[in-house]
């Protein structure tokens, strides 16, 4: 008995989580306009997305987003986890607070706050504004896993780099870039998929001037059900996949 | 020599680390607080003079119950996370290594898939004549549709399918720190198993809940997107309000008074969960 009721109660949790998702998916093939009863397959829905001009501009837009976020919250994600890894400063645990508050912090606390900041400095909602914001809250995501990554290495070789006189710029550029690459990668795909998911903080800080896909998503499915939503939904699901299986063979490949 | 030479490379980085965080981590916070002490103003947003006007609305009988309505929602939803979520861990931690890995993948996939479309896939099931109805008609359960969707019910059906692997994870990790000795130790000087359970298990996971807690109940106060699609305008969220106060009524300074209110509640959580940690380690010391 003690072996089969944990198994079946994990089981009928994990069902319990794929079946709405599943349900997306198959329903993304129905022919039929109602959206709950089965009219046969077809790939109508995805014809209908692809025509869609505003829908594939705002597609457009939401990757360049999140491949420019990643990109930036990756940069100074990674020089953070560094300078903490590395360096004694002052203010060193009140650097370490404000990453982790901001991790902690509900998003729409972290969205407001932003939409006042920009307000007051005149800056024009748009693509500044998001990838300002997407960044900040990408950024802690990047630290930790570049901080578990470093956390876990031999201290002698960047001893040994700097006693055979190489500078603080050349030791990190050849020893230690190298030895986070992994976790940069891994980063990366995670800051790009928070930026592609992000409906919270981009609903406050974007503007009419650069439409993006979760905002385009969400002022669709406000109102009744769309048929197209199921289609984007499941090309976004495999989109996802992708980016994540990536990032986790990256990271355990690294550790063998 | 390169003592010397590796300032500037240092100096770079902490300025540019020091320079974002400061501009928008803390200035902006410190800009809500401020906004929140200010008199609303129809033309700029905000204006003097200085007042408290907005934390006294928040105590206004309409909005009260709009709050303790949504505190409401997020405990509920928090308490069914850590009941489907303790047990789930506690499992989780007992299945083989190798089949671990994969069941983690499970769980943190849905974390990387677009949560709007995850909620708008319930709604597909939940509808007057979506999949839970039509089934459970088809088996001759119910005769009429029952309505699920824009209910209370719904919000927090939503709030927990969203919120649930954030409640397992840490769980999870403080369930793989659990030292089987001390299981074995109460269990020799006589514990019973529910005795164990109290006096053990429950104080040596309590980072673990906390934690949990943490992660659920305060997404689960400002996810504004889940009520607006399966909760209908009676069901409303700290961050609906939120947002209609900043983004449709104009008013900023209500609106800052109820994300700090989120705030104080996220550091008495965290000062918890330090506590909470503390004293475990000075017992296990």
């Amino acid at each position: 008995m003690t072996r089969w009721l944990p198994r079946t109660y994990l089981t009928l949790v994990y069902i319990l989580l794929y079946v709405p998702i599943v349900v997306l998916v198959v329903f993304s093939f129905n022919e039929s306009r109602t959206g709950y009863a089965w009219g046969g397959l077809s790939l109508r829905w995805y014809e209908a997305l692809f025509n869609n001009r505003a829908m594939v501009n705002a597609m457009w837009n939401s990757l360049w987003l999140a491949l420019s976020a990643a990109t930036v919250s990756t940069v100074i994600g990674a020089l953070t986890a560094l300078a903490l890894h590395r360096y004694r400063f002052r203010g060193k645990k009140l650097l370490n607070g404000m990453l982790f508050v901001v991790m902690m912090s509900p998003e729409i606390v972290l969205a407001i706050s932003l939409l006042a900041l920009f307000l007051l400095v005149g800056l024009q909602l748009g693509y500044v504004s998001l990838l300002l914001a997407h960044v900040t809250f990408c950024l802690p995501f990047v630290v930790i896993t570049v901080m578990a990554r470093l956390s876990g290495f031999d201290e002698s070789l960047p001893e040994a780099a700097r006693d055979l006189g190489a500078s603080d710029f050349t030791m990190t550029r050849t020893v230690l870039i190298p030895v986070i690459m992994p976790a940069l990668l891994a980063g990366w795909l995670l800051g790009f998929t928070l930026s592609l998911d992000d409906v919270v903080v981009s609903t406050f800080v974007s503007g009419p001037s650069y439409e993006i896909l979760p905002l385009r998503i969400y002022s669709m499915v406000r109102v009744g059900l769309k048929p197209e939503v199921n289609a984007l939904g499941t090309l976004l699901l495999v989109f996802s996949l992708v980016m994540l299986m990536l990032s986790q063979w990256i990271l355990i490949r690294s550790k063998r | 020599m390169h003592r010397v030479m590796q300032q500037p490379f240092k100096t770079a980085v902490l300025i540019l680390v020091w320079g974002w965080l400061l501009f928008l981590v803390l200035a902006p916070n410190l800009l809500v607080v401020g906004a929140s002490v200010m008199t609303r103003d129809p033309v700029s947003f905000l204006s003097l003079p200085l007042n408290l006007d907005a934390y006294r609305q928040l105590f206004d009988p309409l909005y009260l119950e709009v709050f303790l309505h949504s505190l409401y929602m997020a405990a509920m939803t928090t308490l069914v996370c850590l009941l489907i979520g303790y047990p789930f861990a506690w499992a989780l931690s007992k299945v083989g290594k190798q089949r671990q890995l994969i069941l983690i993948f499970l769980l943190i996939v849905p974390f990387w898939t677009n949560s709007l479309v995850r909620t708008y896939a319930l709604k597909l099931i939940l509808a007057t004549n979506g999949l839970l109805n039509s089934a459970l008609m088809s088996i001759g359960l119910i005769d009429e549709p029952l309505q699920l969707l824009y209910t209370e019910g719904a919000v927090i059906i939503g709030l927990v399918y969203l919120l649930l692997p954030f409640m397992i994870l840490p769980l999870y990790s403080v369930f793989e720190d659990l030292k089987q000795e001390l299981l074995l130790a109460s269990h020799d000087l006589g514990a019973g198993r529910l005795s164990t359970f109290i006096h053990v298990i429950v104080p040596l996971t309590l980072p673990g809940i906390l934690a949990g807690v943490m992660l659920v109940l305060l997404p689960a106060m400002g996810l504004f997107f889940v009520p607006d699609i399966l909760g209908g305008s009676r069901n409303l969220l700290v961050g609906n309000v939120i947002k209609n106060q900043f983004l449709d009524a104009r008013n900023w300074p209500f609106g800052a008074a109820a994300s700090i209110v989120l705030t104080v509640t996220m550091a008495f959580l965290m000062f918890a969960h330090r506590l909470s940690k503390r004293r475990i380690g000075e017992e296990g010391a």
